[in-house]
């Protein structure tokens, strides 16, 4: 069970912080109306009202997801790496500049044939 | 150390070995791919097409180069998730001299302007923009990163020795190929229709493929096939895990192979694709599915092949009998052939399923004849839907039967071709299809799956019919007024024809040095 407790420290401080931080930016924040605190937070298309057969969004979201899912994913093997860094020597760094080189490749290939450009 | 992690006991941790030198095939196909994809993203697209091809085949060619200098090698890599043996070896070099021809074939603009693939892959079929896009004349070359995408999935599919490893390859290879069936320049909807079919039943064929890597792990404790075989001979825990996995994961591998009844997309899919991807499909696709199937069933599970031979047996009929009795109703070509690739996925488990098989050499017999027949098989198959690309009238290529009658009027070669690989592919003495059809038969006997033999000579005669009707249809028919003409094609397609008419021949009348390379590639390493 011991082993657990950093776990739940780490748990109460992030809670505590998350519930400071709202509170304290209630009481001592300015309040002044603005649409755009109405809309969906972060970004892309509105989710309400639903248009009639459910509509069209454009097909660049999906782009844009997909370039986020490729480096998500880079992150989800950049995590191991780094924890058994100290094991892997020299061949895990090897791997690993492999590994973001190719993903490197990705997205040089976006980037030419405009995947950034959003227009 | 981190705090956290210094709490419990250290985990043990092993830095894998990767040994380059034996997975060079691998990594120069995937290497070449990767190349390829900076070539499309930095190289002006006056040049794109010549550099693609030749990086292509020269890439193709040197791991060919590479598997023949590790002939021999029969060692368990990368921490067991690889076996580079002589099936491994074998079956990639098959894959790799195929998918030369089928790039070859993929890469031919002279039949159709601009090439067999659309200029415009986003375009909706039929609206300006496509014939905005497709009056330019620009020619698709993102194809050739992505069959070579795909080959290197293939080259890894038969070389995996665990099955997640193989999951990855299964998804490597299917992914392209899914993409490569929607880009035909003519019938783009048709096209369209076949990638779609084939993407959400490879999808769920997939799933069931993963539910059954889940339970074999549940079993046994490791996805390692050696692991596998080690619990299945102890007879360790739940037996009903174990054959709930291994039935999973065999209709993931026989949907691959196009096996009844899991075949239901071959002939849509066969036919919507753009033919030269049909024959690298049907040809390298079923090449690197077999061999999956062969090691998962001879390494992992070989030691309950009582439990499930029954099952092998029943799929193994059905698909003769289907494959066989259905291609007679066909009035496509290609749907013709697609029947006709289920049929031979069905001779081919016949010699799968002979497990006991065992020569005094120590050959094993059910591997060996599936190897000889997967390498005549392809050869003819691919060569085959090659020539299907040069009969051709106004709206492209001339598919329906009806419209091949008399052609031998026409062009006496085509047609001649066109017959010595339908003669292969039913089975006539000297020609591949013949000695390929000896060995798997001749092995099952072996292995006491007479019944199955029985079944397949019988289909084999049906087959024979509408092999042959095609052929009375292209001698003694009288060719219609306004029927397809045949179109002189580049040295790209020619090659691919003559190479698959060569194979044919020569396995036919010589087979003894392809039969005895098949019979010394053999025996897994376990």
């Amino acid at each position: 069970m011991t082993a657990y407790v950093p776990i739940i420290v780490l748990g109460a401080i992030a809670l505590g912080f998350a519930m400071f931080s709202i509170v304290a930016g209630a009481l001592t924040g300015p309040r002044r109306y603005n649409r755009a605190k109405l809309d969906a937070y972060e970004c892309g298309i509105e989710p309400t009202p639903q248009p009639v057969g459910g509509g069209r969004f454009p097909v660049k979201y999906y782009l844009t997801a997909m370039l986020f899912i490729i480096f998500d994913i880079e992150i989800v093997f950049l995590y191991p790496w780094a924890v058994y860094f100290d094991s892997l020597r020299i061949f895990g760094l090897v791997e690993m500049v492999l590994f973001i080189a190719t993903l490197l490749v990705v997205y040089a290939y976006v980037w030419r044939r405009g995947g950034l450009d959003w227009d | 150390m981190n705090p956290v992690l210094a709490v419990g006991p250290a985990l043990p941790f092993h830095a894998p070995n990767v040994e380059y030198s034996d997975l060079l095939p691998m990594l120069i196909v995937l290497g070449v791919a990767v190349v390829g994809v900076l070539v499309e993203a930095f190289m002006g697209r006056r040049y794109r097409f010549e550099v693609q091809l030749v990086l292509a085949v020269a890439g193709l060619l040197a791991a060919f180069v590479s598997v023949v200098s590790l002939a021999g090698t029969n060692k368990v890599l990368v921490g067991g998730a690889v076996a580079i043996d002589g099936p491994a070896l074998f079956l990639q070099g098959t894959i790799l001299l195929l998918a030369t021809l089928g790039v070859l074939s993929s890469a031919e603009r002279s039949l159709d302007t601009g090439g067999v693939f659309t200029s415009a892959g986003s375009a909706i079929p039929g609206s300006e923009h496509e014939r905005l896009l497709t009056a330019t004349g620009v020619v698709q070359t993102e194809v050739f990163p992505l069959m070579m995408f795909a080959i290197g999935g293939m080259l890894l599919f038969p070389a995996s020795n665990d099955l997640l490893t193989m999951f990855v390859a299964l998804e490597v290879l299917s992914l392209p190929l899914y993409l490569l069936c929607g880009l035909a320049r003519r019938r783009r909807l048709l096209s369209q229709e076949a990638s779609m079919k084939y993407f959400l039943l490879g999808a769920f064929s997939s799933a069931f493929f993963l539910y059954g890597v889940a339970l074999l792990y549940g079993y046994a404790g490791t996805v390692r096939l050696s692991g596998i075989a080690t619990a299945v001979s102890s007879n360790a825990s739940s037996e009903s895990l174990l054959l709930m996995g291994t039935a999973l994961v065999a209709v993931g591998l026989l949907f691959k192979i196009g096996a009844v009844p899991f075949h239901s997309w071959t002939p849509d899919v066969y036919q919507g694709a753009p033919t030269p991807i049909t024959g690298f499909m049907a040809a390298c696709t079923k090449v690197a599915a077999f061999g999956a199937l062969l090691r998962v069933f001879y390494v992992g599970v070989g030691g309950m092949a009582w439990d499930w031979q029954p099952m092998m047996w029943a799929v193994a009929i059905l698909t003769m009998v289907i494959g066989s009795v259905v291609a007679i109703t066909q009035t496509d070509v290609k749907r013709m052939l697609a029947y006709s690739s289920i049929a031979h996925a069905g001779f081919v488990l016949t010699g799968l399923v002979a497990t006991g098989a065992v020569a005094k050499s120590g050959e094993i017999l059910g591997v060996s004849s599936v190897l000889f027949y997967l390498v005549a098989y392809g050869f003819t198959t691919i060569g085959a839907f090659a020539l299907v690309t040069v009969v051709r009238d106004a709206g492209g290529e001339a598919t329906h039967l009806s419209q091949w009658a008399g052609l031998a009027q026409r062009s006496p070669l085509v047609a001649w071709t066109f017959t010595l690989f339908l003669a292969a592919f039913a089975g006539i003495p000297l020609t591949s299809g013949f000695t390929g059809k000896f060995a798997v038969f001749s092995a099952a006997i072996a292995g006491d799956a007479t019944p199955l033999v029985v079944v397949g000579v019988v289909m084999s005669a049906v087959a024979a019919f509408f092999y042959f009707r095609v052929v009375v249809l292209m001698f003694f028919s009288a060719p219609a007024l306004d029927g397809p003409t045949v179109a002189v094609p580049s040295a790209l397609t020619t090659v691919t024809i003559a190479m698959g008419a060569l194979v044919t021949v020569v396995l036919g009348v010589w087979p003894s040095q392809v039969l005895d390379l098949a019979g010394q590639a053999s025996i897994f390493v376990r």
